[in-house]
């Protein structure tokens, strides 16, 4: 008896604390989504779209640097997303089990979990450096590499989630591979490929560390990749750093602004299609 | 395909045989394509590492190992070390993993033993809404919200009620400024515990429910049987999972750099403001001037880049192993 109440006992104490360090993590997310709403809705004015970051102790929004981050980030997915799908096939069906295909997987993983602060500094030697300024294309391509493992690896995933069979169906009728791959494979797996996608367009959005050094800022309009452009991350930085009231309030907005649409981005890709997250 | 062929008229042959060649040059320019993408995404790994190395390559000349040992980073001067940031940079993991690995843990302990059905998939959704937030904003928190709290409420006690403990006092003691050393590791340890428990959850799921309920039939309590079955049956992938998050904390860049103060000094005391390597590049990178400077920042890059790659890989080979059993067990 008294062994079986010391038992319970433990069971009940180590299960509360399981539900305690559940509520814990919970709390964090609901302090900082209250801190945020608190903090940032009542600047979130219409003026915030139609004006410029301001010099500080002027009225200003933030459009260029919204612009900016759409810009950027559109880039970067338009360069990111083929590149990972194409590589993330090879792996899935060409590569497979070979050699070569696992030391890509491998490297895939060492730039899946580097810094992204290492990347900046990698795409400003390369070019930042080679071209003499820091320009909207460097953030760009930063932006790229940090979103092509991700698009390799569910890709991959999802790709080899694809019966064999369905692929020997289509050989049987004589298809070539690549018609295999573009009719069957991808459409069976088109919409786990968008997810990994609108996951990594997420993840880059919200990026800073890659553009400190790439794309640097600008306090104007511009349109103009060959240019350091303003994005919304940086400005976020430099405005909550510096000493202005006024230019903090804006950062608030803005800090509103960008957690809003990656949390909603992420909302849209797992309800569309919950991935299977596997870490090998 | 051209065997067996049903069409016996030569002109749908010829077609046939057309067909097939085009299908065939086909397949090989997409193969060579997707293989080609593989290659630059192997590529550009190499390109990172090599363009650290030379980067860094003049500060290493110049400093040698002593660059490691060093404690001195005087821009003026020119002597720079690294052994401030890479200290920084371990012990704010450190404090991460202290906070954080326990909490992860009994996250996944609560998503697959205790929650019901239907609350599982948002409190699993809520904690991985945790990673999805960027880092800048947990930085702006940090510094606009959590560390004046932390600095009026909880620092004077800690550093009253346990800095006079001989020994360990000294982690508790400074002036209460809520930036610094365990500021920054509290917010990594937030920032990670989404990763590790996603590893967790995943890695106590696959644990054979037989042998779960075998452990059940003989009378034990839920904990019981999250420590004498579960714990040693995924304990590889346990490890591999803090790896993951370990990995993920030595590298966060922006929420530490709002916090840490940015000091190259080295302090026992946790409240004192410090620099990781993340952060020194963050904030000294665009204004380092001179090639020195500049050099020792690619060094600061490249102890990183390896320190990361080290853990990933030792995660990978934990996680490896686990896998590996499985197949032999089923």
């Amino acid at each position: 008896m008294n062994i079986y109440t010391r038992r319970r006992l433990i069971n009940a104490a180590n299960l509360t604390v399981s539900v305690l360090t559940t509520v814990f993590g919970l709390f964090w997310l609901v302090w900082l989504l209250w801190t945020l709403f608190d903090n940032g809705l009542q600047w979130l004015r219409p003026s915030i779209f139609t004006e410029m970051t301001p010099p500080p102790g002027n009225e200003g929004g933030l459009w260029n640097a919204i612009v900016g981050s759409v810009i950027l980030t559109g880039v970067a997915t338009l360069i990111g997303t083929p590149l990972g799908v194409l590589a993330g096939t090879y792996l899935a069906e060409f590569g497979r089990y070979s050699r070569v295909a696992s030391v890509v997987r491998f490297v895939n993983d060492v730039l899946l979990s580097a810094p992204s602060i290492i990347i900046g500094v990698f795409i400003y030697e390369m070019v930042v450096v080679t071209t003499g300024h820091f320009s909207g294309w460097a953030g760009s391509l930063a932006l790229a590499l940090i979103m092509i493992p991700v698009v390799v690896r569910t890709t991959e995933d999802m790709m080899r989630l694809v019966p064999d069979t369905l692929r020997e169906a289509a050989a049987a009728l004589g298809a070539p591979r690549w018609r295999i791959i573009s009719t069957v494979v991808y459409r069976a797996s088109i919409t786990g490929i968008l997810t990994g996608v609108l996951l990594a367009v997420a993840r880059i959005s919200g990026e800073t560390a890659p553009l400190l050094f790439t794309a640097l800022n600008n306090q104007f309009w511009t349109t103009d990749m060959g240019a350091p452009m303003p994005n919304l991350p940086v400005v976020i930085f430099q405005f909550a750093m510096s000493p202005y009231e006024d230019w903090h309030h804006l950062a608030w907005a803005g800090a509103l602004l960008i957690t809003l649409s990656v949390l909603i981005m992420n909302i849209v890709a797992r309800t569309v299609l919950r991935p299977r997250r596997r870490e090998k | 395909m051209s065997e067996g062929n049903p069409l016996s008229s030569q002109p749908a042959a010829n077609l046939l045989a057309l067909n097939f060649r085009r299908g065939g040059i086909l397949d090989g320019i997409f193969k060579n394509l997707t293989r080609f993408s593989a290659f630059i995404v192997f590529a550009m790994v190499v390109a990172i590492l090599v363009s650290l190395w030379l980067g860094a390559l003049p500060a290493l000349n110049k400093f040698g190992l002593g660059f490691l040992s060093s404690s001195e980073w005087n821009p003026v001067t020119e002597e720079f070390g690294a052994l401030p940031a890479i200290f920084g940079t371990l012990v704010t993991s450190a404090i991460a993993m202290l906070i954080g690995v326990p909490v992860s843990f009994g996250i996944a302990v609560f998503i697959t033993e205790l929650s019901p059905p239907w609350l599982k998939r948002p409190i699993a959704t809520a904690v991985e809404l945790l990673a999805a937030i960027p880092s800048i904003i947990y930085g702006m928190w940090g510094l606009f919200v959590f560390a004046p709290l932390f600095a009026d409420h909880v620092q004077p006690w800690l550093t009253d009620n346990l800095g006079d403990i001989p020994g360990i006092g000294l982690l508790f003691q400074g002036p209460p400024m809520g930036i610094g050393v365990f500021t920054a590791g509290l917010i990594l340890a937030i920032m990670v515990i989404p990763f590790i428990s996603a590893v967790m959850r995943d890695v106590f799921e696959v644990v054979p429910p037989l042998l779960k309920e075998s452990a059940y039939g003989l009378g034990s309590t839920t904990w019981e049987v999250v420590r004498h079955v579960v714990l040693p049956y995924t304990k590889v992938g346990i490890a591999g999972g803090i790896m993951l998050g370990l990995g993920r904390a030595l590298g966060e860049t922006m929420a530490v750099t709002f916090v840490i103060g940015n000091a190259h000094e080295i302090n026992a005391s946790l409240f004192m403001p410090s620099n990781t390597i993340s952060s020194s590049l963050a904030n000294e990178f665009t204004e380092a001037v001179g090639p020195t400077y500049t050099s020792s920042l690619f060094a600061l890059g490249l102890i990183l880049f390896v320190i990361t790659f080290l853990v990933l890989a030792m995660a990978k080979l934990l996680l490896l192993r686990l896998t590996a059993k499985e197949g032999k067990r089923s």
